[in-house]
């Protein structure tokens, strides 16, 4: 079974979120999701300021094994994105919760994350798989 | 249930990652796949190959039968343990199977054929056999264990006795040996130097955990499919099949034409495909972003084609990939990834060797 952090909130397609405060939150890929998909070798990311909906697919991680795409878990603007993965795409690998985050969004309506899967809910989805 | 290596236990222990291949349940990586790659491209690694298939060809028509069996000529084949790659073709020249054959003499051979064609490829070898002096033996009491990069030769040593240290001393590439309890070849499928060693299932475990304690790395099939791509070694089944020529998959290089007497399953087809053209295997190189897959479509104003092979390397830090597209001088492809048109090289289908591009 792969970490699964409780603070944390999940979407079925398997990004975290993480609040930061001020609507503001951080956004990644699973420990499952980087499993499933082995060795990242590029992560191609949205670009700071664009407006993105719930559910729009923003970024791609893409793995020796296939291409993935990454999608927007709540509305808002891209804030921030982690610019270190483009020299180390690696970091989603050892690090998926911590230094291998994707991007920033500063929420339109930050209750939106309250739909969002919690860790048990989201263990039991993958459970099904 | 899948079928299981005797090494099984092995990959468990490293906590490999298992997946089905074709009916076996194999380590597609021990943690990481890229870790592993460069493990061989750099130092040593070694994978369970115990998958594949043996067989022993042995009797006073041995050779002849092989000739006729094979599009490669076993008759080029002096040197006792010398090693021949060849295609086994149908009568419609497609590819039944692409294999390794040893030499011992003219009445003893040994063939190493894939795993996943084994059923079709013993009914084949049998088949022809009915019309031979010949008894053909699969080898099932072996396990194999591949070792291979820079220093796998020298870890290796550490695990061989006295006499087989001897016995592999001087053997150039291409050969193969038995010495005492082990068959020890200098082939392989990555594009590095090493051994491909055959061993008594009852020993397996034993050799694989001394070549551990020797700093041999554990790889698994990821691995192993990223090194033969770079080294631009076809995969059956994917590279080509019993519908693609030889001559559309690269292996030209591997049919014996002369003597024009010789008489082999395919030979009046393959004629034909040459004097009227085939499609090419080209290699595909990308340095932008992306990877490059197999089934992604390929365009030149020649006409349309396909990847076969398509991944990241990791040595050279892009995408390359192997395409069959009808032939063209140019210099260049479009690729559609991901609903995108992009443009790459066109490339000779061989990528690294010796750990170095050869771009």
């Amino acid at each position: 079974m792969s970490n699964i952090p409780n603070e944390l909130r999940y979407a079925s397609t398997h990004e975290w979120v993480r609040p930061e405060g001020e609507g503001v939150f951080t956004i990644g890929i699973t420990e499952h999701a980087q499993e499933l998909l082995g060795d990242m070798v590029f992560v191609e990311l949205p670009d700071v300021g664009d407006e993105v909906g719930a559910g729009d697919d923003v970024a791609v991680a893409e793995s020796v094994k296939a291409a993935s795409d990454v999608y927007a878990p709540i509305t808002g603007e891209i804030l921030e994105i982690n610019e270190e993965l483009a020299d180390s795409p690696e970091l989603v690998n050892a690090d998926a919760y911590g230094d291998g985050w994707l991007f920033k969004i500063k929420a339109e309506d930050p209750a939106e994350i309250e739909a969002l899967l919690t860790a048990d809910d989201y263990a039991g989805s993958i459970e099904d798989e | 249930m899948p079928n299981l290596t005797v090494l099984h236990p092995k990959h468990l222990a490293a906590k490999a990652k298992m997946v089905d291949f074709f009916g076996w349940e194999m380590p597609i990586n021990y943690g990481s796949q890229i870790e592993e790659h460069h493990a061989v491209r750099q130092d040593a690694g070694m994978f369970d190959v115990s998958h594949m298939t043996i067989v022993d060809v042995t009797g006073n028509q041995a050779q002849q039968y092989l000739q006729y069996l094979l599009a490669n000529d076993v008759a080029k084949l002096q040197k006792k343990g010398k090693a021949l790659y060849s295609g086994m073709l149908n009568e419609q020249g497609g590819v039944v199977d692409d294999l390794i054959v040893y030499y011992f003499d003219v009445s003893n051979y040994r063939l190493v054929v894939n795993s996943a064609t084994c059923e079709k490829d013993m009914a084949w070898l049998n088949q022809h056999a009915k019309e031979f002096d010949v008894s053909i033996q699969q080898r099932c009491e072996f396990a194999m264990i591949a070792v291979q990069g820079p220093n796998s030769k020298a870890k290796a040593a550490n695990v061989f006795s006295a006499a087989q240290r001897e016995a592999v001393a001087d053997m150039q590439a291409f050969y193969g040996v038995q010495a005492e309890n082990l068959f020890i070849a200098t082939t392989g499928y990555t594009g590095e130097a090493g051994y491909e060693i055959i061993v008594p299932k009852d020993y397996a475990c034993e050799l694989w955990q001394r070549l551990l304690d020797a700093g041999v790395k554990p790889c698994g099939l990821g691995a192993r499919d990223t090194l033969r791509l770079e080294a631009g070694m076809n995969l059956y089944g994917q590279d080509m099949d019993e519908n693609t020529s030889p001559l559309a998959a690269n292996m030209g290089w591997t049919i014996a034409w002369q003597p024009q007497t010789r008489n082999f399953i395919g030979r009046a087809a393959l004629e034909t495909q040459r004097e009227q053209g085939t499609q090419q295997l080209v290699g595909l190189s990308m340095t932008d972003k992306g990877v490059l897959r197999a089934g992604q479509k390929v365009k030149t104003s020649a006409g349309e084609g396909v990847i076969t092979s398509g991944t990241f390397s990791p040595t050279l830090g892009h995408s390359i990939a192997m395409a069959r597209l009808p032939q063209t001088n140019e210099q260049t492809a479009q690729v559609e990834i991901r609903k995108k048109w992009v443009t790459v090289n066109l490339v000779k289908p061989s990528f690294v060797r010796n750990g170095k591009s050869v771009l």
